[in-house]
């Protein structure tokens, strides 16, 4: 069943704007989401100044467990509390640059699609069929194997194989919209087909392009750690979780250093749960 | 259960909805009943809370609406206090509902057979025997080919075919009463006609007590024998249906009949009487009358005192302290334009359009979209066109802007061959033909301020930048009669009547020569309809523009046009002058479509029955187009031969093998329609 909303009065209108961020302050959701990210990001600026050590020390005794040093030290005796605290600034830097590349590469192909369809729509969705088809590994590990590793190269790849979903998505919502008078009514006062896809839809599309925004964040950490503990990715000396976790997982055989496994992985997964808390809570009050 | 009680009764109904954390009353103490076998219309503008009425009747509310008080009883059950079991009963049992779009009732994923089955399944009735029960209930509602329609998707059918469907979903198990929410808007006037014929005769049949919610007062005095005039969530007035037509005695009612273009009243007559103001917000305290903010005879008692329901005999009631002046309401809008109309056709056309002719092509398929149409408008006139839907009007107007490129013909503005496509046209001719669309809620851009909207189309059409385009936006505003505080707010913060003024002067922006208005008051309520039409005609009488009308309302067409333009099958089967076009003699078609038309006039005026629906236009029928549906065809020549396009009167164009003579014979002096 839907319900009955009213139309607003002017002097509602900032209302109901503030109406919108109070939604989303009253869902738990939003706000567990948004204090761990608000923590990483903290982590991301600042982490290496208050982390209680240098993370890149070595001073430490070796595999120390949990106790002295809060999160124990890994095999070159280094403290991996601070490290962990450290390790945000690179994911963090590479993972939101890779994913305003996708949305806004996304994005411009998909208004130029969904605008202007017919041949253009055939031959460039044909081609990101085609890039879909590539599991994105296979293209990341391609590319960053030929060029070299470096933090602009991760950059370009996650963003360039975003791109073609970003597209579909803003497509979709493209098309939708294009079916409306007013993009009638914008071409029958003779405006350019750039401005009534930029100026006319675009501001009418920004809902979903900001969940997929977010949810696209998501995956960018994901595929950034994968990279990166397959060695394509961050490169050490980088206190970068996945690297941690790359440098350490062999340990894990013994089954006794687990701490210097468990604690960069619940950096990820916490990151990474905190944008999907936040993406759900957005799209659920967006699309009201 | 009771035999004899109403099939159902509301009393003292107050009804809220939570919106912004507060609760704003839509219905304020409703009462009416509904007798068994009787049918009740409820009227009123949208926002008055008729739907929310019907609603309330099934219990289903939106999830933030809520009953505060007063009660429901259908057929003498408690609506209310029942439980969810008993309401589900209810529901399967002694309600039935039909909605306005068929398309939206049926599930689009399942086959029509199946769903109709389901009325009986859920009744306990066995699967085989609903099969039986479903072919049944069809052939009830004269659905032809049954097996057919059993078998078949609601996207394969037309929209009339699926409201027949829902009606006999409706209908099958035989309900104590029957809600209707207009089921007829969305459909086309032969349609609607059709459908509204097989309503009243089912309902003889069947002795089914009939709520009728329409914004249409032609059908709700077609359709009904009581009626009850809503505003603002309160029964304003009620009575006998030919009472409350005839000699309405609350102000509301008079100022809504008032509104109407009808009896053949035309522009050059006047201005049309409009109801100023709005609607109360919703959930707005009134302490007096609620119709008292936009009523001429208002005092001051009626401001601070809530008037009784004065009885007024014959079951005839109305909520108004001074309703014996009901009647003598002053006008609210001057008949009077302040400029005459004129036409000048004796130089060159200001637009010319050259057997014009468009063919589409689906699925291998060619649709002939429009076919051969020729016509000419003249600077300062009307042009109505009108026909069915798939009659090509649409598409007659999107080649004319340039938005699809026809396949054959041209388009001639100022005697100058204008190029097929939007890109290749100049500004200038861009400028000159300008469009208001139907719906203002799509037309305009909901993220921009009206301000912002109309900069953009004074930059793009006049050339205007800077404080020479803030001047000229100050002229164009007060042109469509905003207010200039609305400038800075956005569309969805604007009434549906403001709206289109905001689309109007968009379009006005840059001195059109023509305005293609493609039905641009059927998504507005009728007092706002009447101001916008008055709107459009001011601004004729001013600026010389021509407009070419698209409208499904042969009232409002006539109360417009110069001259008509009669489309079926994208041919043009009849144009001439609006007078003539109307009285007759006139073509078949036309003949069929004016008396599919309910007036609140009446009159005992005998409909045309036009056999099926429109043929597709991917297959037309050989020779004239309208012969598989047309009750005066003369024999086989017609299934042969197209016959031309003559003049059989001055300025007066026909498509048809009858003679006009005999037309005018067959369609006798008398048979004059009066929309």
């Amino acid at each position: 069943m839907s319900t009955v909303s009213l139309p607003l009065q002017p002097s509602e209108v900032s209302v109901a704007r503030r109406e919108t961020v109070q939604l989303l302050l009253r869902s738990p959701t939003f706000v567990v989401g948004v204090v761990i990210l608000g923590f990483w990001i903290f982590c991301a600026f600042f982490g290496s100044l208050v982390a209680p050590h240098d993370a890149l020390d070595q001073s430490f005794p070796q595999l120390a467990g949990p106790g002295k040093y809060l999160f124990g030290t890994d095999q070159l005796g280094r403290d991996v509390f601070s490290r962990v605290l450290a390790g945000a600034r690179d994911i963090m830097e590479v993972a939101p640059a890779a994913t305003l590349l996708g949305i806004l590469g996304g994005t411009t192909i998909g208004l130029v699609t969904g605008y202007f369809r017919g041949l253009v729509d055939d031959a460039v969705s044909r081609l990101v069929d085609a890039i879909l088809a590539l599991p994105l590994v296979v293209i990341a590990v391609t590319v960053l194997v030929a060029l070299g590793p470096s933090k602009p190269t991760l950059i370009l790849v996650i963003g360039f194989v975003f791109t073609p979903i970003v597209s579909r998505t803003v497509r979709a919502a493209v098309l939708a919209e294009g079916s409306l008078e007013y993009v009638q009514a914008a071409r029958l006062r003779g405006e350019s087909p750039l401005y009534v896809m930029f100026a006319e839809i675009l501001p009418n599309v920004m809902p979903p392009i900001v969940v997929e925004a977010t949810v696209r964040l998501g995956y960018a950490i994901f595929a950034i750690a994968g990279l990166t503990f397959l060695g394509f990715g961050v490169q050490p000396p980088s206190p970068d979780w996945a690297l941690q976790i790359s440098d350490n997982y062999t340990l894990l055989n013994s089954g006794t250093y687990w701490w210097t496994v468990l604690f960069p992985g619940l950096a990820i997964a916490s990151l990474v749960v905190a944008l999907n808390l936040v993406a759900d809570s957005i799209s659920k009050v967006l699309e009201r | 259960m009771s035999e004899h009680a109403p099939a159902i009764e509301l009393t003292d109904l107050d009804v809220v909805y939570r919106v912004r954390g507060r609760d704003r009353q839509v219905l304020r103490g409703v009462s009416f009943s509904i007798r068994r076998g009787e049918s009740y219309g409820l009227v009123g503008e949208s926002g008055c809370g008729k739907s929310t009425t019907a609603l309330a009747a099934v219990r289903y509310l939106p999830r933030n609406g809520r009953v505060r008080s007063g009660s429901i009883r259908v057929a003498g059950r408690d609506v209310v206090a029942l439980s969810r079991s008993q309401l589900r009963r209810l529901r399967a049992e002694e309600v039935a509902m039909v909605y306005q779009d068929p398309s939206k009732a049926l599930n689009p994923s399942i086959r029509v057979g199946r769903q109709v089955e389901e009325v009986f399944v859920v009744r306990g009735v066995s699967r085989k025997e609903a099969t039986v029960r479903a072919a049944e209930v069809l052939r009830h509602v004269q659905i032809a080919d049954v097996r057919s329609v059993l078998g078949r998707y609601p996207h394969q059918l037309s929209g009339g075919m699926q409201q027949r469907v829902v009606i006999a979903m409706a209908l099958a198990k035989d309900p104590a009463l029957l809600i209707l929410d207009e089921p007829t808007t969305g459909l086309d006037a032969t349609v609607e006609a059709e459908v509204l014929d097989l309503i009243a005769r089912l309902q003889a049949e069947l002795q089914t007590s009939v709520l009728f919610i329409s914004h249409n007062l032609g059908v709700i005095g077609k359709m009904c024998e009581r009626v009850g005039v809503l505003y603002a969530g309160r029964l304003v007035e009620e009575g006998p249906v030919d009472v409350v037509l005839r000699d309405p005695r609350h102000p509301y009612t008079v100022g809504l009949l008032r509104c109407i273009p009808r009896g053949g009243v035309r522009k050059d007559h006047g201005r049309l009487d409009t109801i100023p103001g709005f609607l109360p917000s919703l959930g707005e305290e009134l302490p007096g009358c609620v119709f008292a903010e936009r009523c001429a005879l208002a005092r001051d008692v009626c401001h601070t005192e809530e008037p009784p329901l004065h009885p007024l005999g014959e079951r005839h009631s109305s909520r108004c302290h001074f309703h014996d002046e009901a009647a003598q309401l002053p006008r609210q809008t001057p008949a009077d334009l302040e400029q005459a109309l004129r036409v000048d056709r004796s130089g060159t056309p200001l637009v010319r359009v050259e057997e014009l002719a468009k063919v589409f092509h689906q699925h291998g398929h060619e649709v002939h979209a429009l076919d051969g149409v020729s016509a000419s408008i003249w600077a300062g006139e009307t042009l109505g066109l009108v026909g069915e839907s798939g009659s090509g009007k649409t598409t007659f107007a999107r080649t004319l802007l340039g938005l699809v490129a026809p396949t054959a013909g041209t388009v001639e503005v100022d005697g100058r061959v204008v190029p097929a496509r939007l890109g290749q046209r100049s500004q200038a001719d861009i400028r000159a033909l300008q469009i208001v669309f139907q719906n203002p809620d799509s037309a305009l851009n909901r993220r921009h301020t009206v301000r912002r909207i109309l900069r953009r189309a004074l930059k793009k059409l006049a050339g205007l930048v800077g404080p020479a385009a803030e001047a000229r936006l100050r002229l164009l505003v007060h042109a469509v009669r905003l207010a200039e505080r609305y400038l800075t707010v956005r569309p969805n913060q604007l009434s549906g009547g403001l709206k289109q003024r905001v689309a109007i002067a968009r379009a006005f922006a840059g001195e059109p020569r023509l305005v293609l208005c493609d039905e641009p008051t059927s998504a507005l309520d009728v007092s706002v309809q009447a101001a916008i039409l008055n709107l459009l005609v001011e601004l004729q009488a001013e600026r010389q523009v021509a407009y070419l009308f698209i409208s499904h309302d042969l009232g409002v067409v006539r109360y417009i046009s110069d001259r008509i333009a009669v489309l079926y099958l994208g041919r043009l089967l009849e144009l001439g002058p609006a007078e003539v076009v109307f009285e007759g003699p006139h073509h078949p078609y036309t003949e069929a479509l004016l008396s599919a038309v309910p007036t609140i006039d009446g009159g005992g005026r005998e409909r045309i029955r036009l056999a099926g629906e429109i043929p597709s236009a991917a297959d037309p029928p050989s020779g004239c187009v309208f012969h598989t549906r047309c009750h005066r065809k003369v024999g086989e020549i017609c299934e042969r031969e197209q016959p031309p396009l003559v003049e059989v009167e001055h300025g007066h164009l026909m498509r048809c093998h009858i003679p006009i003579s005999e037309l005018r014979e067959l369609q006798g002096k008398g048979a004059a329609v009066p929309v």
